[in-house]
């Protein structure tokens, strides 16, 4: 029923050419092609990391592409910010929008471009606008004008941000992942939002990981993996058995190494885990075996590290430790009981930039190394030499400042500090992300000696290959619960990926 | 490759280039200040090198001194304290008013320690259970303690400790040639450059200002840490407000301590700490200590009105602070933090 509703269906309004995009080390767009044509609605797919949110952001002016040509209307076009690319007509409604607190909704949607009297703010004109857009787009009753920006709940600030794109002139709007936060109802009205505005003639981005979602919206459907488009179908010809098979099939298995692993007894267990977005979580990590948690950003694995750590209060469920259920009140007593944390965001959350290599692999020692308060610095250094060797940390000396290493080396220093504190259980939150392809197969090589040495290990991935290639179980979460739980030899890209985006009930 | 070829060998650097890297490049700019304002002073008027002069400096920054050192904890933790001034009022004024009624030296320097450890101890409480922001917190603390100086006093320099042997010693005495003030100046910086620098305590002071975090995600207790700090610049204050009733002969409720706060945070600014915490040293904050004692002293021996001393420390601090960001590459879109 899309198709050939709009005037001139298949006239093409945005196109990249040849796009390519390199972050320290890692090439997340290779070579992508894509056409946005007026009157449709192209939908992206692809794991996390495939670089859909890349490729977002380049079209949106957030990010400049290193190569390739972005034409609009058939000329070329370069956007140097996120305004350009505005101005010029493409909107990107984003996943997480940002709301200006304690200013009006109606504010907050013409934030920019506000409607005046003279020099003064029209706040008449700009409320009846606003309520009138509401109304006009099924939004009505759910937000309210007048209601302050931080008191929105998640589905109201996505409100908001869907009726900044439509308000101005667009001509290519962007939605990512818009429904995530959404209730039925208010789906229902973004599909009926978005089959307007291809009736209008406004190209329409879709991207999304649920499959019924795709199929009741796309016209066209663009599979990336890896940086690299592969395979673009249309809506109507394809499945999702299909799908699945594009999004998956990466090759990284030369980079695993697999030692004689032998799982002892059971160091963590799960029962019932609750707290925030994490539902009646329970499984367990034997000593010697590596299990990871698979699932898409935002299925809680972040959170349920937290709250294993201590670092979450825990709203119903146990913990154990080796058989002894623990109530940990801070990190600081899960540390005790022998566990580590290597958390997703590295920078913010586990390094001292500003300090030196030595300090950060000692920070967790340093009680120990301190009898009486005082730093045993010879000790110190022999500790930090030894591991930055072992795990072949690349420094010009442990005196360097960490802000100036690689990711990579960066990511091996946190993993430091925690074999330096021979902790039993590690938990590593996507301990590959942002490292290039040396330090990834080190990171896996350190994996598996832990592993090998009796070490219980969690690991936290969002990459299919690196889950098959490094896990003994694999334990699939999504929205907060667990999925189902695979062994290795029963596990596949396409089972586990099933498992995380495919609904329950199917 | 193996490990021993990727783990390079550090670059042997050039000896002058490690002095600096040791000294540190702020420092080095704080010392250049130095030496072009004492020959500028010098130049202008030899009395300045005269060894009373010099010492008359020394005993002059003490006081402010041993708050700045503290300041640089507090701020090394990514606080700051407001009501570093009003706590040495108020033990000023308590020590000398327990002294007068015991006739006891120590009981005043005791009383005033203990005060201190409580003024200390409320203001961590506030910022950690109460979850207010330290600068507001501090503020809040330096207006009521203030208000308590005050109202125990009357409003009016309390006492007379000249008549002491003990706070005669510590205001006039020598030890080794040196000023006692001087020396308290010292024993108190280098004791918090060891802590600093020797101790776990200090090591975890700059990874909780570096990232919290981090440092919550490592074991370290912050709250334990950001209300020990707390309290230990309450035990300095008191320190500094004995010594001012030591220098004065009487308690002082606001005269005298008045200003401490901010002169305590321009000088530990001017060393090279960040308000955002994790970055700043003892060595650094002396430097800038010293800068600024001489800097008023020259004024004076110059003869220049003493309204133009405020305005070249507000001058010298902006300028360092802008030096400071411009080297660090530092930019950014909204309020410089």
């Amino acid at each position: 029923m899309l198709e050939g509703t709009g005037p001139g269906a298949a006239e093409p309004v945005l196109a990249m050419r040849d796009i390519s995009k390199r972050f320290a080390g890692v090439q997340a767009l290779d070579g992508v092609a894509l056409t946005a044509r007026a009157g449709e609605v192209l939908a992206f797919m692809g794991e996390n990391g495939a670089g859909k949110s890349t490729l977002l952001r380049i079209m949106g002016g957030a990010q400049p592409p290193d190569a390739g040509e972005i034409r609009l209307d058939g000329r070329p076009v370069a956007f140097a910010t996120p305004g350009d690319a505005r101005r010029r007509g493409i909107r990107v409604v984003a996943q997480e929008p940002e709301i200006i607190p304690h200013v009006s909704v109606a504010e907050n949607v013409h934030v920019g471009s506000l409607p005046r009297r003279g020099r003064l703010l029209d706040r008449t004109r700009l409320r009846a606008e606003v309520a009138a857009a509401l109304e006009r787009w099924g939004f009505g009753g759910v937000v309210d004008p007048d209601q302050p920006g931080h008191t929105l709940s998640p589905p109201q600030r996505q409100i908001v941000e869907i009726l900044r794109a439509v308000s101005g002139r667009a001509r290519v709007i962007a939605f990512d992942e818009p429904t995530s936060s959404l209730s039925d109802h208010e789906v229902e009205s973004l599909f009926r939002l978005i089959e307007r505005l291809t009736a209008e003639g406004i190209a329409v981005i879709y991207v999304s990981h649920r499959m019924a979602e795709i199929f009741r919206v796309a016209t066209r459907i663009l599979v990336l993996r890896d940086g690299r488009v592969a395979g673009e179908r249309l809506a109507s010809e394809t499945d999702e058995a299909e799908l699945v098979r594009l999004m998956v099939g990466r090759d990284l298995g030369a980079m695993f190494q697999r030692g004689a692993r032998t799982p002892g007894a059971v160091v963590l267990r799960l029962s019932g885990v609750t707290t925030g977005d994490v539902h009646d979580v329970s499984f367990e990590v034997r000593a010697g075996e590596v299990v990871a948690l698979a699932g898409l950003v935002g299925a809680g694995r972040t959170e349920l590290a937290h709250a294993i750590m201590g670092d979450l209060p825990l709203e119903a469920g146990t913990i154990a430790i080796d058989g002894t259920v623990q109530r940990f009140r801070s990190p600081r007593d899960a540390i005790r009981a022998g566990l580590g944390l290597a958390p997703e965001e590295r920078k913010a959350q586990a390094l001292l930039m500003r300090r030196p290599v030595r300090d950060n692999i000692s920070l967790a020692i340093l009680s120990r190394l301190a009898p009486f308060h005082l730093i045993r610095r010879a000790e110190e250094r022999r500790v930090a030499r030894r591991y930055t060797q072992e795990l072949r940390i690349r420094t010009p000396s442990i005196e360097q400042e960490v802000a100036t290493l690689s990711g990579g080396n960066q990511q091996k220093t946190v993993l430091a500090r925690w074999l330096a504190r021979q902790s039993r259980l590690l938990i590593l939150d996507e301990p590959t992300r942002g490292v290039d392809v040396g330090a990834k197969a080190d990171i896996y090589g350190i994996i598996d000696r832990l592993a090998a040495a009796g070490t219980a290990l969690l690991v936290i991935s969002s990459e299919l290959p690196e889950v098959l290639g490094l896990a003994d179980r694999i334990v699939v979460m999504q929205a907060g619960r667990v999925a189902g739980v695979l062994d290795r030899a029963e596990a596949t890209e396409e089972r586990v990926l099933g498992l995380a985006i495919l609904d329950q009930a199917a | 490759m193996s490990a021993v070829e990727s783990v390079a060998a550090p670059p042997a650097a050039h000896p002058l280039r490690r002095a600096l890297a040791a000294i540190g490049v702020q420092n080095v700019s704080l010392l250049l200040a130095l030496a072009l304002l004492v020959a500028v002073i010098g130049a202008q008027n030899t009395n300045f090198f005269y060894t009373s002069n010099i010492e008359t400096i020394g005993t002059t920054v003490a006081i402010v001194g041993i708050l700045a050192v503290v300041q640089t904890v507090v701020m090394l933790l990514g606080g700051l304290d407001i009501s570093v001034g009003s706590q040495a009022g108020l033990t000023s004024v308590v020590s000398a008013m327990v002294f007068m009624a015991t006739r006891s030296p120590a009981a005043g320097i005791a009383a005033a320690l203990a005060l201190g450890f409580g003024t200390g101890l409320l203001n961590g409480c506030i910022i950690i259970y109460g979850r207010v922001n330290a600068v507001i917190a501090t503020l809040a603390t330096f207006a009521a303690y203030r208000g308590l100086a005050n109202l125990v006093s009357d409003g009016r320099a309390q006492g007379y400790t000249g008549t002491s042997a003990t706070f005669v010693w510590l205001a006039r005495g020598h030890v080794l040639g040196l000023p006692v003030l001087i020396w308290i100046l010292l024993l108190v910086a280098v004791l918090t450059q060891l802590m600093l620098h020797y101790t776990d305590i200090g090591r975890n002071i700059y990874a909780v200002g570096g990232n919290a975090t981090a440092a919550r995600l490592a074991g370290i207790p912050l709250n334990r840490y950001i209300i020990g700090v707390y309290v230990l610049v309450g035990l300095v204050a008191a320190v500094a407000g004995v010594l001012l009733t030591a220098r004065t002969g009487s308690g002082q409720p606001t005269s005298g301590s008045q200003g401490l706060e901010l002169q305590s945070i321009t000088a530990a600014a001017l060393g090279g700490c960040s308000l955002q915490g994790g970055k700043g040293t003892i060595v650094g904050t002396m430097l800038a200590v010293i800068l600024l004692g001489v800097l008023a002293n020259g004024l004076v021996i110059l003869d220049v009105n003493s309204f133009w001393q405020d305005i070249a420390q507000g001058g010298l601090l902006v300028i360092a602070v802008v030096i400071q960001q411009r080297r660090s590459g530092a930019r950014g879109v909204g309020l410089p933090t």
